[in-house]
């Protein structure tokens, strides 16, 4: 049933994405432009997810455990340092140029386009480029993303 | 169905995108993050791999289904310049990680639990984006 739970959440994500408008480029490139003809469609992607995440998650965190883990593992850091701002920020630069960020750009590869999975393989290699090159994690740093 | 990435299919998406975060905390007892997931399945340390699979299994599946229903939604790529992909797709994959996270993890997931983290990783990975957006399009005129 956990391992159900990870394929549904998963395909549910997907979908989200994909009615969302957050798998095409130009449309994540059109919310980014807001010097050129902005367009704030995308906005009320993360408004409408962070309502019912805000909600949601207060409703869920009042039940003493998940339905299939013994104990709830959320993020428990609160420092602000530089790792933080300078990843961010490079990130922010990446989904600038190409307009997807990590979550579309895997949902795209099911357009069958070579330059799709072109960024995909890149950003695999950035993710182990950082693993490889940065400090151990904190013991218990949860996957989050 | 409204068009994909018009406003209230934006809405429609994004409550779907909160309610599979919602899920993934009531069921797994996790946040749902994309890069740190995804980055988990390759990481010489990591935990977990199976899930991990699984979950990326299902956004592929998910996909598949999208572009079945509406094809119009997966357009592909912005540009085919390699280069330009690759520059990218590095800056998200690096930056992401040493971040802590992407769209999903601080955006949707961090901001709904009001991590300050979160929050100040959201705002500057926009700013900077949002900077980008206008070099590329407004001062160097157009990508390759």
């Amino acid at each position: 049933m956990r391992g159900l739970s990870f394929f549904l959440v998963g395909l549910l994500f997907a979908v989200g994405l994909g009615i969302s408008g957050m798998t095409q480029p130009t449309k994540v490139i059109g919310f980014l432009d807001v010097a050129g003809s902005w367009d704030p469609a995308l906005m009320f992607v993360m408004g409408g997810a962070v309502v019912i995440g805000f909600f949601g998650y207060r409703f869920v965190l009042r039940r003493p455990a998940p339905f299939f883990a013994p104990a709830f593992d959320l993020p428990t850091r609160r420092d602000i340092d530089a790792r933080l701002f300078g990843g961010a920020a490079l990130f922010g630069a990446g989904w600038g140029l190409a307009g997807f960020c990590p979550g579309p750009a895997l949902v795209a590869l099911a357009s069958g386009s070579s330059d799709v999975v072109t960024f995909v393989v890149a950003m695999f290699v950035g993710f182990l480029a950082q693993d490889l090159v940065a400090r151990p994690a904190a013991p218990g740093t949860p996957a989050r993303a | 169905m409204p068009e994909p990435g018009s406003i209230p299919a934006a809405l429609a998406g994004g409550a779907l995108i909160g309610i599979a975060a919602v899920a993934m905390l009531a069921l797994t007892g996790r946040v749902l993050g994309v890069s740190g997931i995804a980055a988990g399945l390759i990481a010489p340390r990591s935990s977990d791999r199976g899930a991990r699979a699984l979950f990326l299994a299902g956004m592929l599946t998910g996909g598949v289904l999208v572009g079945r229903l509406l094809p119009q939604a997966l357009p592909g790529a912005i540009t085919s310049s390699t280069l330009w992909l690759v520059v990218a797709g590095l800056l998200v994959g690096f930056g992401t990680r040493l971040g802590g996270g992407c769209t999903s993890g601080h955006g949707v997931c961090g901001i709904s639990r009001l991590s300050p983290r979160s929050i100040t990783a959201t705002l500057v990975f926009m700013a900077v984006a949002m900077v980008t957006v206008f070099v590329t399009r407004h001062v160097i005129g157009g990508i390759p």
